[in-house]
């Protein structure tokens, strides 16, 4: 038995501690934000933060999370009251599929964290690991730079 | 100042026109119409063929590598260089009249590479490896001078060095050559073959691979009595390429081959680090002097080896899993579906990051995986930087050492991961 922090809530997951956070955030815990896109530490789908941290939850074992924060899009904010980064991607439509969003939305929470005001340069280069296959790069890095304070329609 | 946009365009509809005449009429006539007058010293343009040969003698010493900065021009420069004594910026050396070497002769060029001094009698630091350069042969130098003056001007001035005192000055460099430059020429060992001796000349010369493979002294010289004994570059550990090879499998001429032109060989793992771009570079030349230089590199490694733990005996495996059941558990869920159950993955009980004599390429790998360079689709493998802790990154360093490799266990696995780590404290998975 191993004791997950997620959100701040604490759950009791009686699962193998080899088994992927992914699989027992989805599987067992019923967080379906983070999504399982290579299940190779490759596409960014998964992304979840780890003490503050973006991290892979699709090869990040539980058995290594035991009294770690960890911080899924399901801790941002609601559908009735989005967090100011959702809100940004709902303002930008920045979705398509939408299949990468949650991971997205992740890997910027994580830059935000430490520096509220990033630059177009720097947000580049920090959702740099992520991909989508839809091509909406464009929209997204305008919605994290929204996030960020820079007027809508501006380049990222 | 940069051209405007407008100009900006305007200029790079010249250089494409300049281009396209240069197709058309070859290389020389395309260099005239661009109005650009043959370098000082030769009188006329070089030819198709020195040009080429240049090209690929530039190639294989890796003047891109430090002669231009990430996301800049090609040879442009101003790339930081990291010295024990502060920092330096690697100069212009496209034939800019102003910032670069657009006003050097060839015997400028001569000097420069085989004696570190500059036209203007500046000494230039040893950083550019003229301790290598000066074995060069004088016609391999003048064909890098030509492909160099027949590359694009770039316009781009060097930041200044920031070096602590008293290194700034740069007559203390006339002390150092007085000290530890004494270059000697490559002459031929008649007992080896002709391949033999020109991959001793490329690796020894141009190539110059004990820039990062020899380990240095206090002074910055590379100690030439453990010549290719394993040295440092960048923060990582370049292993030895003498018979001190901690290679689990001894390196072959086709493995080398492979693994120089390649960036990777499942015997023995992916180039990374500093490596990446020496490995991009040497895709790109014709592979015979590739060859010659595995030829050499490979009779130096000689028998050293102390075999592959393959995949570990049982007993073995039992025994570490065991002693240190939470990284057992770790390396199975974090690492094991790559490493033990696919083909894309290298064994590691091959990998000569895990056998070598300090932890710190397999931290660094584990901590920041393999990073795609500019131009490369994606990574290879991840970074578990935020999936692990750095007690569990020691853990996990430990665990691999000891299922993985015939060798002692490493000392200060801790202190290492400590420094790599704060060296971006706040860098996510990537």
């Amino acid at each position: 038995m191993i004791t997950l922090n997620v959100n701040g809530r604490e759950y009791a997951v009686d699962a193998d501690p080899t088994t992927p956070l992914l699989y027992v955030l989805r599987g067992d815990l019923g967080l379906n934000g983070a999504k399982f896109g290579c299940g190779l530490g490759q596409c960014g789908a998964c992304t979840v933060l780890i003490d503050g941290e973006a991290a892979y939850s699709c090869v990040t074992p539980i058995a290594a999370l035991a009294g770690r924060r960890i911080r899924t899009v399901e801790g941002l904010g609601t559908v009735a009251n989005p967090s100011p980064l959702q809100q940004a991607f709902i303002d930008e439509q920045a979705a398509q599929c939408g299949y990468c969003i949650a991971g997205m939305i992740m890997r910027a929470q994580a830059l935000l964290d430490r520096n509220p005001h990033p630059s177009g340069e720097e947000i580049r280069t920090h959702m740099q690991p992520n991909l989508c296959r839809c091509g909406t790069h464009a929209r997204i890095l305008r919605a994290v730079g929204r996030a960020a304070g820079k007027p809508s329609g501006a380049k990222a | 100042m940069w051209p405007s946009p407008r100009s900006d365009g305007l200029v790079k509809l010249g250089i494409r026109l300049a281009a396209l005449a240069a197709l058309i009429v070859g290389v020389t006539a395309g260099l005239a119409a661009a109005g650009r007058a043959p370098p000082p010293g030769l009188g006329t343009w070089p030819d198709r063929a020195m040009i080429d040969n240049g090209r690929t003698l530039a190639a294989i010493g890796n003047c891109n590598v430090c002669h231009t900065t990430e996301g800049g021009a090609s040879f442009a420069g101003g790339r930081p260089l990291e010295t024990p004594f502060g920092t330096l910026y690697s100069t212009n050396i496209t034939p800019d009249q102003e910032t670069g070497i657009g006003r050097w002769t060839a015997e400028d060029f001569r000097r420069a590479m085989r004696e570190g001094m500059a036209p203007n009698g500046r000494q230039l630091y040893p950083a550019f490896p003229y301790d290598h350069f000066a074995r060069v042969d004088l016609r391999d130098i003048d064909a890098i001078y030509a492909y160099l003056m027949t590359r694009e001007p770039v316009h781009s001035s060097t930041p200044p060095n920031a070096l602590r005192p008293p290194y700034g000055a740069r007559p203390l460099i006339a002390v150092w050559k007085l000290m530890y430059f004494h270059p000697e020429p490559i002459s031929p060992d008649p007992s080896q073959s002709s391949e033999w001796n020109r991959g001793r000349y490329l690796v020894e010369g141009l190539g110059h691979c004990g820039a990062c493979h020899t380990p240095r002294n206090a002074m910055g010289a590379e100690e030439s009595n453990r010549n290719l004994s394993g040295g440092e570059a960048e923060g990582w550990h370049a292993p030895a390429l003498n018979e001190g090879s901690v290679a689990p499998t001894r390196w072959t001429v086709d493995s080398l081959v492979l693994y120089l032109r390649s960036g990777f060989d499942e015997h023995h793992g992916a180039s990374r680090g500093p490596m990446v771009p020496v490995t991009r570079n040497l895709a790109n030349i014709p592979e015979a002097d590739v060859r010659a230089i595995a030829v050499y590199i490979a009779s130096l490694a000689g028998q050293s080896t102390t075999g592959p733990a393959l995949a570990a005996t049982r007993e073995q495996l039992a025994a570490t899993d065991a002693q240190d059941a939470q990284a057992a558990v770790l390396y199975e869920g974090a690492c094991a579906s790559c490493h033990d159950r696919t083909l894309n993955g290298v064994p590691l009980e091959n990998s000569t990051a895990v056998t070598d004599v300090v932890p710190t390429n397999i931290i660094r790998v584990i901590t920041d995986g393999l990073t795609p360079i500019d131009g490369e689709p994606s990574r290879s493998m991840p970074g578990f930087r935020s999936s692990f802790t750095a007690e569990q990154t020691a853990e996990l360093v430990r665990y691999i050492r000891a299922r993985y490799s015939h060798a002692a266990p490493w000392r200060d696995v801790e202190a290492e991961v400590a420094k790599i780590r704060a060296e971006h404290p706040s860098r996510s998975a990537s």
